[in-house]
C-alpha cells in the first residue's frame, strides 16, 4: 500500500472540516450581525482552525506509522511458524525477507528463492492488517481532532490568534531546517571521519606524502603509508588556487574594470548577460569541454615545446577551464567592490589630471583591494570544491609535482573515486572520502568566513 | 601669455603625456581583450558542442525494402492487437524476415551489421499499421556501432569498403534520429536516447521544488519579518549563508550518510536525489527571498497594520504577493543550478546504468548531467556526438529557465 494514501485521506478530511467549519462560522456571523455585534475572528480563521486540527494530528500519525509499520510487519512475519526455517543471520536471511516482501507488495511476480514463497502469505496478511490499522487510526484521529475543534467554535472564539500562532510555529520549523542541515553535514562528516581515524592516524593522513588506497585490501589498522593526503591537497591547491586563479583573477578583474569604467552602455548591456551565461553553464559541460577540446590542444602544445611527460589528462587543462568558469564570479565580486569606492575619491583623482587608467590603478584598485581579495578567497573556495571538471579532466594519479602538464588528482576527485565503487562502508578507503570531505568543508568554511568578515569591515569603512 | 605656455610645455612633458596616453590606451585594450576572451571562449564552447551535436541527433541507417506479401510472416492482422503483439511477431520470426530482407537488398555482410534490436522498429511499425502485413515496407533501420563508424570512414578496412559501397547505392544513410529524444540509455551509441535521463531529471526537480520552495520561502519570511534579534536567529542566518557556499559534493556526502542510511531501498531514486538537491537549493531561495521581501517598502506594511491587519495578515496578504516575482526569479535560478548539478547525485548512486525510464519517484533513475558524465567516459566517436547532443538539450533547458527568470524579473518586478 502506498504511504501517500493516509496522507491524502487526512487532507481530504481536512477539506471537509474546513468547509463545515466555514458554514458554521457563517451562521454565527449572520446571527451576530442580526444582533448588532461582530465576531471575534473572520469565518475563514474558524475554518483554518478546524482544518489544522484535522490534518495536523492525522498527518503526524501517518508519518510515524510509515516509519514504524515495517518493523511491526516484520515482527508479525517472524512470529509465523514458517519463519522458523529461515537462516538465523546474514545476507541470506535479509534477501529472502525482502524478496517475500516485494512479492507480497506486488512489485515482483515470483520468487527466485524457494524459501521466500511460504513467507509471502504472512507478509500479505500483515501488510493488509497494519495498512488497515494505519488508515483507520488516521481517519479516527482526524475525525476526533476535527470534532473537538469544531465544538469549540463560538462567535467570540479567538480563532485568528490561534491560527496565527500555528503559522508562526510552522515558519520557525521551516527556518530550523537550515540548522538541521548544517548539523547533519557536520555530524555525518565527523562520525565517519572518526571511524576513519580508527584505521589511519590523523597525523599520517594530514602529513603523509603517499596516496594509494586499495579498496580490495583487508581493512586493518595502521595503514598510514597508503593514506597520506598531501599529494591531494597539493593537487587541489595547484589546480584550484594557482592555475585557475592565474586565469580568473586577471581576466575577471580586467573584465569588471572594462565593463564598469570604459564600456558603452550598449556593450555593457550585451556583455553582462554573456558573463552570466558563462557562470550558468553546468560544470559537467565544462568538464566535457576540458576533456574533449582543451586537453588535447594543451598536450600537443606541451609536447611541441619538448615536454615529453605531458599527459592528455593534465592539471593545466582542468585548471584553465576551471579558471574560465570562475571569471564571472571574480568579475562580479570586483564589480561590487569597485562600485563601493566613494565617487569623491575617483573625482578627486581625475580632477588632479590623472588619466582614467591611472585613477583605476592608483586609486580605485587600492581602495577596493580588501573587497577584491575577499572575492578572490570566495572564488578559491568555490574552485577547490569544484568536482566535475577535475573528475573529467585532471586524472587519477596522486602526484607531488609542479609540472602542470602532468596528470594530477584532487580532494574532490578522490571523494568521487572512493565512493562510486562497490566498496563497503567499513573499509578505510570508503571512509577516507568522508575525512577528505571534512577537510574540504572546514577549509571552504574558513575561507568564506574570513572573506565575509573582510567584506563587512570593508563596507563599513566607506559608509 | 602664449610665450609662457610654450616654455612650460616643453618636449619632455609632451613626451610624457604621450606615453601616459599610450598607457591609457593599452590598459583599455587589455580590458577589452579580457572581455573579448570570455566571449570567445563561450563561443568556442558552444561551437564545439553544437558541431559535435549535429551528428548526435542523427544515426546511421540501412535502407531496404521488406516484402511481407510472399507469406514469409504468417501473422494475421487480428493477432496484432493487445499487449502480446510484440511477442507474436517475435515468435513468427520477424527478426529473421528482417535480416533476410536486408541480406537480399544489401548483402549478407550488411545484414549481419544490422542492430540487434532493429527488428523491433519494424514490429512497432506493423503494430501501428497492420495493413502493411500484406504489402511492402520500406525499412530504415539502425546499424551496429561498427558500421556506423565505417560510415565515417573510421571502421575496420573491410567494413569501410562495405560502407562506401552501400553509400554509393544510397542504402546506407546518416539521417535525423527523432528516437534520440524518446529512447533511454543503451550500450550502443546508435541506439541510446535521453528520455530516461530527462524523465529522471524532471522527477528529481519536482521533488526538489516541492521541498525547497515552501521551506525556503517560509524561512525567508520568518527571518525577514518575524525573527527576534537574538543569538538563535543569528545562528540560523550564519547556517544559511554557509550552506550557500558549501561545495555541492558535501551535500552528496550528507545524502549518502543520512538519506541513504535512512532509506536504503531508495538508492538511485529521484526522491533521494531531489531531497539532496533541495538542501542545496534551499539557501539560494532563502537568500533571494529575503532580498525580495526586504525590497517591499515599509509603507505597505504600515498601511496594512494601520487599518487593523494582524502581522500574519500583513505579510501573507500584502508583502508576500508583492515579493513573489523576486522570489520566483531566485527559485528558478536555484532550480537551474540544481538541474545542472552532477557531483552530489554521483554520491547517492544515480550513476547506475538504467535502460528504461523511471516509473516513479522511488524507482532507480539517472539524470541528464549524470548521463552526460557517463557517456563522456566512452571513447567511441558515436558517443562523443551523443554526449554533445545531450549537452545541447541540457543547455537548451537551462536557457529556457534562465530566460524565464529574466522575463519574470523584467515583467513583474516592481521598482519602488
Amino acid at each position: 500500500m502506498s504511504p501517500a494514501i493516509p496522507i491524502l485521506l487526512a487532507l481530504g478530511l481536512g477539506l471537509i472540516g474546513w468547509l463545515s467549519a466555514r458554514s458554521r462560522a457563517q451562521i454565527f456571523r449572520k446571527a451576530a450581525r442580526a444582533g448588532g455585534s461582530a465576531m471575534q475572528s473572520l469565518p475563514n480563521y474558524h475554518s483554518w482552525y478546524v482544518a489544522l486540527w484535522v490534518v495536523g494530528p492525522a498527518i503526524l500519525f501517518a508519518l510515524i506509522w510509515n516509519a514504524i509499520s515495517p518493523g511491526l510487519i516484520l515482527a508479525h512475519v517472524l512470529a509465523d511458524p514458517s519463519a522458523a526455517k529461515l537462516p538465523s543471520f546474514g545476507i541470506g536471511r535479509d534477501s529472502i525477507l525482502s524478496e517475500a516482501r516485494s512479492i507480497a507488495a506486488g512489485q515482483m511476480a515470483k520468487a527466485f528463492n524457494p524459501q521466500a514463497s511460504p513467507l509471502v502469505e504472512p507478509f500479505r496478511i500483515a501488510m493488509q492488517r497494519y495498512g488497515t490499522i494505519g488508515i483507520v487510526v488516521t481517519i479516527l484521529l482526524g475525525f476526533v481532532g476535527g470534532t473537538l475543534a469544531f465544538l469549540r467554535l463560538r462567535p467570540d472564539f479567538t480563532a485568528r490568534s490561534r491560527v496565527e500562532r500555528a503559522v508562526m510555529a510552522i515558519l520557525l520549523v521551516a527556518s530550523l531546517v537550515a540548522i538541521f542541515t548544517t548539523f547533519g553535514i557536520v555530524a555525518s562528516l565527523v562520525f565517519e571521519t572518526v571511524r576513519f581515524f580508527g584505521f589511519v592516524s590523523p597525523f599520517d593522513f594530514l602529513f603523509g606524502t603517499h596516496w594509494g588506497p586499495d579498496p580490495m585490501a583487508a581493512p586493518t589498522a595502521g595503514l598510514g603509508d597508503r593514506y597520506g593526503a598531501i599529494p591531494l591537497f597539493w593537487g587541489t591547491i595547484f589546480i584550484g588556487a594557482i592555475i585557475a586563479m592565474l586565469v580568473a583573477i586577471p581576466l575577471g578583474l580586467m573584465s569588471a574594470i572594462y565593463l564598469t569604467q570604459y564600456a558603452s552602455p550598449t556593450l555593457r548591456k550585451w556583455m553582462k548577460p554573456l558573463l552570466e551565461i558563462l557562470a550558468g553553464v553546468p560544470t559537467v559541460v565544462y568538464g566535457y569541454f576540458a576533456a574533449l577540446a582543451v586537453a588535447p590542444v594543451i598536450r600537443d602544445a606541451a609536447q611541441a615545446i619538448g615536454i615529453a611527460s605531458a599527459s592528455s589528462e593534465s592539471a593545466m587543462a582542468a585548471g584553465l577551464v576551471m579558471g574560465i568558469m570562475i571569471i564571472p564570479f571574480v568579475s562580479s565580486m570586483a564589480d561590487d567592490s569597485i562600485a563601493a569606492v566613494p565617487q569623491a575619491m575617483r573625482d578627486g583623482s581625475l580632477a588632479m589630471g590623472a588619466t582614467t587608467s591611472e585613477t583605476i590603478r592608483r586609486v580605485l584598485i587600492p581602495a577596493a583591494l580588501p573587497g577584491i581579495v575577499a572575492g578572490v578567497m570566495l572564488a578559491v573556495s568555490r574552485a577547490i570544491g569544484e568536482t566535475m571538471i577535475v573528475v573529467m579532466a585532471a586524472g587519477a594519479t596522486a602526484r607531488l609535482t609542479a609540472n602542470p602538464f602532468e596528470s594530477m588528482t584532487t580532494v574532490t576527485f578522490q571523494i568521487v573515486a572512493m565512493l562510486t565503487g562497490e566498496g563497503s562502508f567499513d573499509h578505510p578507503a570508503t571512509l577516507s572520502a568522508f575525512a577528505l570531505g571534512f577537510v574540504l568543508f572546514l577549509v571552504t568554511l574558513a575561507l568564506n568566513f574570513i572573506a565575509l568578515r573582510v567584506v563587512k569591515r570593508f563596507r563599513e569603512a566607506y559608509e | 601669455m602664449s610665450e609662457v605656455f610654450d616654455t612650460t610645455r616643453n618636449d619632455r612633458i609632451a613626451a610624457r603625456i604621450k606615453s601616459r596616453y599610450a598607457a591609457e590606451r593599452r590598459f583599455r585594450a587589455v580590458g577589452f581583450a579580457a572581455v573579448l576572451f570570455s566571449a570567445l571562449v563561450l563561443a568556442f564552447l558552444l561551437l564545439t558542442m553544437t558541431s559535435n551535436a549535429i551528428g548526435g541527433f542523427q544515426r546511421t541507417e540501412l535502407r531496404f525494402p521488406i516484402d511481407f506479401s510472399n507469406g514469409a510472416l504468417t501473422v494475421d492482422a487480428s493477432q496484432l492487437e493487445g499487449s502480446g503483439a510484440l511477442a507474436v511477431l517475435e515468435g513468427a520470426g520477424l527478426r529473421d524476415v528482417v535480416s533476410f530482407a536486408a541480406a537480399q537488398s544489401a548483402g549478407d555482410q550488411a545484414a549481419a551489421e544490422l542492430d540487434d534490436s532493429a527488428w523491433r522498429e519494424v514490429a512497432k511499425q506493423l503494430i501501428a499499421n497492420p495493413d502493411q502485413l500484406q504489402g511492402k515496407v520500406d525499412a530504415s533501420l539502425s546499424v551496429s556501432d561498427d558500421l556506423a563508424a565505417a560510415w565515417r570512414g573510421e571502421g575496420s578496412p573491410e567494413l569501410n569498403v562495405l560502407a562506401a559501397q552501400l553509400i554509393q547505392q544510397d542504402k546506407l544513410v546518416h539521417a535525423f534520429d527523432p528516437g534520440f529524444l524518446t529512447r533511454s540509455d543503451a550500450t550502443d551509441a546508435q541506439t541510446v536516447g535521453i528520455w530516461g535521463a530527462l524523465k529522471g531529471s524532471m522527477l528529481t526537480m519536482l521533488v526538489t521544488l516541492l521541498l525547497a520552495f515552501p521551506i525556503g520561502v517560509l524561512s525567508a519570511v520568518y527571518l525577514e519579518e518575524y525573527a527576534p534579534k537574538n543569538r538563535w536567529t543569528e545562528f540560523i542566518e550564519v547556517s544559511i549563508n554557509n550552506l550557500a557556499a558549501v561545495p555541492s559534493i558535501i551535500f552528496g556526502l550528507l545524502g549518502l550518510a543520512v538519506f541513504l542510511a535512512l532509506f536504503p531501498n531508495f538508492r538511485s531514486a529521484p526522491v533521494i536525489g531531489g531531497m539532496t538537491l533541495a538542501l542545496m537549493t534551499m539557501p539560494v531561495i532563502v537568500i533571494s527571498g529575503r532580498n525580495a521581501i526586504k525590497a517591499v517598502p515599509p509603507s505597505i506594511r504600515d498601511a496594512a497594520l494601520a487599518i487593523g491587519a494582524s502581522r500574519v495578515q500583513t505579510v501573507f496578504h500584502h508583502v508576500l504577493p508583492l515579493a513573489l516575482p523576486g522570489i520566483l526569479t531566485g527559485t528558478i535560478i536555484g532550480m537551474a543550478r540544481a538541474l545542472g548539478e552532477t557531483a552530489p547525485l554521483l554520491m547517492i548512486g544515480m550513476r547506475a546504468f538504467v535502460a528504461s525510464p523511471p516509473d516513479g519517484f522511488t524507482s532507480p533513475a539517472t539524470v541528464l548531467p549524470v548521463q552526460i558524465f557517463l557517456w563522456s567516459d566512452e571513447i567511441n566517436r558515436g558517443f562523443v556526438e551523443r554526449t554533445s547532443a545531450a549537452i545541447i538539450v541540457l543547455l537548451a533547458f537551462l536557457l529556457v529557465m534562465n530566460g524565464l527568470a529574466i522575463y519574470l524579473r523584467n515583467r513583474f518586478e516592481n521598482r519602488w
